[in-house]
C-alpha cells in the first residue's frame, strides 16, 4: 500500500475534485459516488495543503462538506496554478536534475553521457554514505527529455554526441507584464511558471469579473493549441451531460471561444464524420490525441469567421447537407428620458445584430442568429422596460413569457397587481 | 505538456535551499521558513527531511553541497512558446517591453486561435498612443509609490482635475477595461482609465491620507431551482465571488453570494438573467430590487 504525497503523477482526478469543491461545494464525503472514501480523503487532504486559505468547511445533517471560496478580486493570482505544481517525481529524478544542472553551468560546456557520467559518480555521489547508482541509459534518457523540453541541446561531433545547456532567453524586465497576462491570457499558468523564476515584486494588478476555473484544463487547451498551430486532426475523449460514460471524437479543432461572463472554454471543431461544426466544453475534455495534419484546416476556418456573424455563443446550427437554420430575434425596450445608459448598454452588450431608435422611448434589437435560446439570459437583464418580442423560435419565445409569468408568481407580483 | 516536474514547487524550493546552503546560509529554522514560503501546506514534512537523509542526494548531513552553482534553468519550450504568444496580444503595447531571443520560437497560441466572445464592445483603446503613455506612467507611479495629478472627463462630460496616489490597476475580462484604485483622494476612490484625458507625476507638497476606500460588502441569498442546467449555469456564473452552497431538498439548491455593494445593480441583473431559475430569498431589500423591475415589466404591456 503506497503512502500519501501531497505530489501527484496524474492531474485528471485532482482536476474533478477541485472543480467540485470550487464550482459547487455542497456535496458530503458520502456524494462523491465511484469514489472511494481513502481516495476522497487523500484528495481533499491535498487540495487542503495546497489551498489551504481559500478551503472552507461546514456542517450538513448529511455529514460535513469541503468548499473552495475564493474572491478572485482580491487573490492576486489564480491560486488553482498550484495545482500544476504538485507534479511527483522520483528521488532519481531530481537528484540528477539538479546535478546535471550543475555539471552544465554555462553554454561553453559541452559533455558526452559518459563524461557526464563519470562527473556525477566521482564529484557529487562519492560522498554520500550510500552513494545512488544511475545508469548510462537513465542519464541518456533524461537528456533526451531535457532536450524534448528545449532545456539542453545536443549536436553531434564526429561520433560523439555533446549535450550542452540551451541558450538562456531573458525573461522580460518588466516583470508587470507576466504578472498581467497570466492572469488574462489562456494558459496563464505558463506565466506563472515564469514568476516563480523571478524576483519579488510589488503587485499592481487586480482582477475583477475574473475567472479562476479555466485554469484546471490548461493542459487540454495547450495540446489543442498545438494542433491547431499545426493544423492537426486530434481524438477528444471527453464526457457528455446525458451520457455516463466517456466518448471519443475525431474531430478538426478550429478556435476556442471563451466566455468572460460564465468562464466557460469551448472549442469549437468541424467533425468531418457528421459534416458538422461542433461545439466541446474544455473542461468536459479529458484527454488529446493528435493525429496526421488536414488540409482544410484554413478553409473551415474561414467557414467558421464567417458563422460567427450568426453567433451569439458557441452554437452552430448547420445541417449535414450544410444548410444553415437561422433563427430571426427581434426586441424593443422602453428608454426614458435620462436613461441614454441603456442604449449605451445595448450598443456595448450585443455581440451580434443591429439597434434602432423607433421612436423617441423605444429601441429594438434585431438579429439573425443560430439559437435564440444563447441570447435569452442578456434579452432577460432588460426585464423592466420589454415592450415587444418577436421571435421565429416561437417556442423560445413562449418560453420567454412563460417565464416572466413565472418570474411574477415567484416574487408574489400577480396578487399585488389585483389588488 | 504542462504538468511536469519541471515546474513544480519542490524544485523551486529545492533550488532556494541549495543557493542559501551554498552562501553559507544554513540555518534550519530559515530553511523551514523557506519551505513554508515557497511550497505547501504538508511540504515541511518532506523536503528537508530528504534533503538531510540523503533520500535525494544534493545535501549532506552536515549541511554541506557538492553543488557549486546556485541552480537555474533555461526556459522550457513550452515557456518561451507562451512568451511568444503574449508578445502578439495587442494588449502587450502597454507594457514597455522586449522579447529578445524568440525570434525562431513558434507561438504557442495567436490571437486568432482564441475568440473572447462575450466581452463588452466597448473596451479601452490598448493601442492609442496617448492610453499606452498615461498607462505606463500609472504603472511606474505605482511601482515607484509616486503621486499623481491628473485630468479626467467625468460621466457628464466636465473636465476634473485632482490629485492622488495611485494605488492599483483593476483590470475587468468582461469591460475589457483598466480602472485605477486610489488613494488619497476621497471624491475619487476608482478612476476608469480611458476617461484620464492627461496624468503626471506630482512633485508638490500635498500630503495624502493612506486610506484607500474599503469595499462594502453585501450578501445575498439565492434559491436554484435545478431545471436546464441552472445549477451548473449559476455555479459557474458566480464562481468567482466567495459563496457558501447548501443543497435543500426537492432539487433546490441554496447559495449565499458575498459581493460588493457598489455593483448592487450589475448584481440585481446578473441575478435577472438566470429567470425563474433563481429566486432572491434574502435580504428583503434586494429581493424588493427584483420585485421591482418585474413590477415594471407588468406595465410595459408584453402580454
Amino acid at each position: 500500500m503506497s503512502s500519501y504525497s501531497e505530489l501527484i503523477k496524474n492531474f485528471e482526478k485532482i482536476r474533478a475534485y477541485m472543480r467540485e469543491f470550487y464550482v459547487y461545494g455542497f456535496k458530503s464525503r458520502d456524494e462523491y459516488a465511484g469514489k472511494s472514501a481513502r481516495s476522497y480523503d487523500d484528495e481533499r487532504r491535498r487540495i487542503e495543503s495546497w489551498l489551504g486559505k481559500y478551503m472552507r468547511f461546514s456542517r450538513t445533517p448529511e455529514g460535513k462538506n469541503v468548499f473552495i471560496s475564493v474572491d478572485s478580486r482580491v487573490s492576486r493570482h489564480n491560486p488553482f496554478y498550484k495545482a500544476w505544481k504538485a507534479k511527483s517525481f522520483t528521488d532519481g529524478d531530481i537528484t540528477l536534475h539538479f546535478i546535471v544542472f550543475d555539471i552544465l553551468y554555462s553554454q561553453e560546456i559541452k559533455l558526452t553521457v559518459n563524461e557526464i557520467m563519470q562527473i556525477i559518480d566521482q564529484k557529487y555521489l562519492s560522498g554520500f554514505e550510500c552513494p545512488m547508482m544511475f545508469d548510462e541509459s537513465t542519464l541518456r534518457k533524461k537528456l533526451r527529455e531535457y532536450c524534448a523540453e528545449g532545456i539542453i541541446t545536443s549536436e553531434k561531433q564526429k561520433k560523439r554526441i555533446l549535450y550542452r545547456r540551451a541558450d538562456e532567453v531573458n525573461l522580460p524586465e518588466c516583470l508587470e507584464v507576466v504578472d498581467y497576462f497570466s492572469e488574462v491570457a489562456p494558459c496563464g499558468v505558463v506565466g506563472s511558471f515564469l514568476l516563480d523564476k523571478m524576483p519579488a515584486h510589488k503587485e499592481v494588478f487586480a482582477f475583477k469579473h475574473h475567472y479562476i476555473t479555466g485554469a484546471m484544463d490548461s493542459d487540454v487547451l495547450a495540446m489543442l493549441f498545438l494542433a491547431m498551430r499545426n493544423k492537426s486532426i486530434v481524438t477528444v475523449t471527453h464526457s457528455m451531460r446525458k451520457k455516463d460514460e466517456p466518448v471519443r471524437s475525431r474531430i478538426i479543432p478550429l478556435r476556442i471561444f471563451i466566455s468572460v461572463q460564465n468562464g466557460r472554454q469551448h472549442l469549437i471543431a468541424y467533425h468531418p464524420e457528421l459534416n458538422r461544426f461542433k461545439a466541446f466544453r474544455v473542461d468536459y475534455i479529458s484527454a488529446v490525441k493528435t493525429e496526421g495534419q488536414t488540409p482544410r484546416f484554413d478553409e473551415l476556418r474561414t467557414q467558421l469567421a464567417k458563422m460567427q456573424t450568426k453567433m451569439w455563443g458557441v452554437n452552430i446550427k448547420r445541417g449535414r447537407d450544410g444548410c444553415e437554420h437561422v433563427e430571426h430575434v427581434e426586441f424593443s425596450i422602453r428608454v426614458e428620458r435620462g436613461e441614454d445608459y441603456i442604449v449605451r448598454r445595448l450598443e456595448r452588450e450585443k455581440r451580434i445584430g443591429k439597434v434602432e431608435k423607433t421612436d423617441d422611448f423605444t429601441y429594438r434589437f434585431s438579429a439573425d442568429v443560430f439559437d435564440t435560446s444563447e441570447m435569452i439570459p442578456w434579452i432577460r437583464t432588460f426585464i423592466c422596460r420589454i415592450t415587444q418580442l418577436n421571435f421565429s423560435n416561437r417556442t423560445v419565445e413562449n418560453q420567454f413569457r412563460r417565464d416572466i409569468e413565472e418570474m411574477y408568481r415567484l416574487y408574489g407580483i400577480e396578487a399585488e397587481g389585483d389588488r | 505538456m504542462i504538468f511536469s516536474e519541471l515546474y513544480s514547487a519542490y524544485y523551486n524550493t529545492v533550488a532556494a535551499i541549495i543557493s542559501e546552503i551554498i552562501d553559507g546560509r544554513t540555518d534550519e529554522k530559515e530553511l523551514r521558513k523557506l519551505v513554508a514560503e515557497k511550497a505547501f501546506g504538508e511540504s515541511i514534512t518532506t523536503i528537508l527531511p530528504s534533503l538531510k537523509s540523503e533520500k535525494w542526494q544534493l545535501v549532506h548531513k552536515d549541511m554541506t553541497t557538492a553543488l557549486e552553482h546556485k541552480p537555474t534553468m533555461p526556459l522550457t519550450n513550452l515557456q518561451k512558446s507562451w512568451l511568444k504568444a503574449i508578445s502578439l496580444d495587442p494588449r502587450i503595447k502597454l507594457f514597455d517591453v522586449r522579447f529578445d531571443g524568440l525570434e525562431e520560437t513558434e507561438p504557442l497560441f495567436t490571437p486568432d486561435d482564441y475568440y473572447i466572445y462575450d466581452k463588452y464592445n466597448d473596451g479601452d483603446p490598448f493601442e492609442d498612443e496617448g492610453y499606452i503613455q498615461r498607462f505606463r506612467l500609472i504603472l511606474s507611479a505605482i511601482r515607484d509609490g509616486l503621486p499623481i495629478k491628473l485630468n479626467m472627463t467625468d460621466r457628464n462630460g466636465r473636465n476634473v482635475f485632482t490629485r492622488c496616489v495611485p494605488i492599483r490597476l483593476e483590470y475587468s475580462e468582461k469591460d475589457d477595461k483598466f480602472r485605477l484604485i486610489t488613494s488619497g483622494c476621497h471624491f475619487l476612490p476608482t478612476v476608469n482609465l480611458a476617461k484620464i484625458t492627461s496624468c503626471s507625476v506630482y512633485h508638490g507638497e500635498q500630503e495624502f491620507s493612506a486610506n484607500q476606500q474599503n469595499i462594502h460588502y453585501g450578501f445575498v441569498t439565492l434559491k436554484i431551482r435545478d431545471e436546464r442546467n441552472a445549477l451548473e449555469r449559476c455555479m459557474l456564473h458566480f464562481a468567482h465571488f466567495e459563496k457558501q452552497a447548501e443543497k435543500n431538498n426537492n432539487n433546490t439548491y441554496t447559495v449565499r453570494i458575498r459581493y460588493d455593494r457598489n455593483d448592487e445593480s450589475e448584481m440585481v441583473i446578473r441575478v435577472l438573467s438566470f429567470g425563474p431559475m433563481i429566486e432572491v430569498t434574502e435580504p428583503e431589500y434586494f429581493r424588493e430590487l427584483i420585485k421591482a423591475k418585474l413590477i415594471k415589466q407588468k406595465s410595459c404591456g408584453l402580454f
